[in-house]
């Protein structure tokens, strides 16, 4: 990429920072130079996050259904998936899917409600009522 | 306290690590792009029966860590790295580092970092930083990234070090011992080093889905996926991509630039015009990822979705794929003698 092509669209990391950019000057010779950002990578990663809405809010609709519980949902809000709850929380990913069924859901422990909360950066109480504060 | 230690922005948080620590440890002559090539930084992988964030799985760079490893391996340096079992000895540790007046690499994971956007905080764990001082609970940080120091008090950065998931960090941290004093054969001998093994990882590999061939393979199941996928999923799997070419902690097409640069740097220590014939064919290559990404982007954007727009996508990768080729087979020839 030459010096002078270095895109310059705030993304939401150029509200931030710059980033450094390896580019060839008018010689051929690399020199670096600050990007605010590049619009084809600020869609890609509004792709994704408009993905993740979509699945926390397929995740909503079935806890509300009582297809799934809380667990699901506070799961995609948090962009983790079976395994790395599974790392978090010391739960077996098997165990985590069982407690996913509403009605599992509704016996699991003080102790254990407890354990998915603190993960999740919640109280039982709105990992029970699946009423979550921002992240 | 805050150490006297030298933050100095980069393109890739390892390369940036590397070059800091080695920097601060007497290696004068180090820079991103010779830590990057003397580390064989630059490689393609796509792993086809994996899913990252449920889409393709494909690593633009060698396996974290690496780069830092085989760069201080190359000049002689010993490293020193340790992985705790708990938080309280992890701080433990640093703070003691840092009562020694050594500043040290920590690997994290993004999503707890406070001072990232929320717009990239995903469950990451392959991120460096060096720690390099402390005022009270906060730790001062030299995140490469940044254009400025940054802190995070003892909370967050326990936090960090202790993410969990894929490439859990463990508390590891690490830090190179001092330098010996460098001679200029032996910098010659790094960059011979690190050339032959990213001629290794990009041309020998066995496999069609590493190295060169690798980004073919990629571009031959991009024009499946309009078929396979739908438009939608395929659109995501392409966003997908693109993030991984170029956003930080991954930037594929941006190490194709620092390949080149790295080309450059090494040509002053050899004095042969092809390899500033080569740089330019990475450049190139790196150019033709930026296209890809544009191509790319209007698909998932949802402007162009043809089998015909898939096809010119697919198309891009294998053709990448014989330009890094046909540039590694050239390096191969060169004569590396001083």
């Amino acid at each position: 990429m030459n010096k002078e092509n270095v895109p310059q669209d705030l993304g939401a990391l150029g509200k931030l920072t710059t980033e450094v950019c390896y580019v060839t000057d008018e010689n051929g010779k690399y020199v670096t130079e600050l990007s605010n950002g590049w619009q084809i990578k600020s869609e890609a990663l509004d792709v994704a996050w408009h993905d993740i809405e979509e699945k926390v809010n397929a995740a909503k609709r079935k806890v509300e259904n009582n297809e799934a519980s809380p667990i699901l949902f506070f799961m995609e809000l948090r962009v983790m998936d079976p395994a790395i709850l599974s790392a978090y929380t010391g739960f077996w990913k098997w165990t985590i899917k069982r407690h996913m069924k509403p009605s599992v859901f509704k016996k699991l422990s003080g102790d254990k409600l407890k354990r998915y909360a603190e993960v999740f950066d919640i109280s039982v109480e709105q990992l029970k009522t699946m009423n979550a504060h921002e992240a | 306290m805050k150490l006297n230690f030298e933050h100095v922005q980069a393109a890739h948080c390892e390369n940036g690590v590397t070059r800091n620590l080695l920097k601060h440890a007497g290696v004068n002559f180090i820079t991103e792009p010779l830590a990057f090539g003397i580390g064989s930084g630059l490689f393609y992988i796509h792993l086809p029966f994996m899913k990252v964030n449920g889409g393709p799985a494909i690593s633009f760079r060698t396996q974290p860590g690496l780069i830092f490893k085989r760069t201080a391996k190359s000049l002689d340096i010993k490293i020193i790295r340790k992985k705790f079992s708990s938080e309280e000895e992890a701080q433990k540790a640093l703070d003691e580092c840092l009562q020694q007046g050594q500043p040290a690499g920590c690997q994290v994971g993004v999503y707890y970092l406070t001072y990232f956007p929320k717009e990239y905080r995903f469950h990451f764990n392959a991120h460096n930083l060096v720690v390099f001082g402390k005022e009270d609970d906060n730790y001062i940080i030299s995140d490469p990234i940044m254009e400025y120091t940054t802190t995070l008090n003892s909370y967050e950065l326990n936090r960090v070090r202790f993410a969990k998931g894929f490439l859990a960090p463990k508390g590891q941290l690490y830090y190179p011992e001092k330098a010996k004093e460098i001679t200029v054969e032996q910098i010659q001998r790094a960059i011979k080093k690190g050339i032959k093994l990213n001629l290794r990882d990009m041309l020998h590999i066995p496999g069609s889905f590493a190295g060169v061939s690798g980004i073919a393979y990629t571009g031959r199941k991009i024009k499946k996926w309009r078929d396979k996928l739908g438009i939608q999923k395929a659109g995501s799997y392409l966003a997908q991509i693109v993030r991984m070419q170029e956003e930080i902690g991954t930037g594929g097409g941006g190490f194709r630039f620092l390949y080149g640069a790295f080309l450059q740097e090494a040509n002053q220590y050899f004095h042969k015009d092809e390899l500033l014939d080569i740089s330019k064919q990475f450049t190139q290559a790196g150019d033709q990822w930026r296209n890809a990404a544009v191509q790319a982007s209007g698909i998932y954007k949802g402007r162009i979705t043809s089998q015909a727009d898939f096809d010119v996508m697919g198309d891009y990768l294998i053709k990448i794929s014989e330009m890094e080729k046909k540039a590694f087979q050239e390096l191969s020839k060169v004569k590396l003698d001083a």
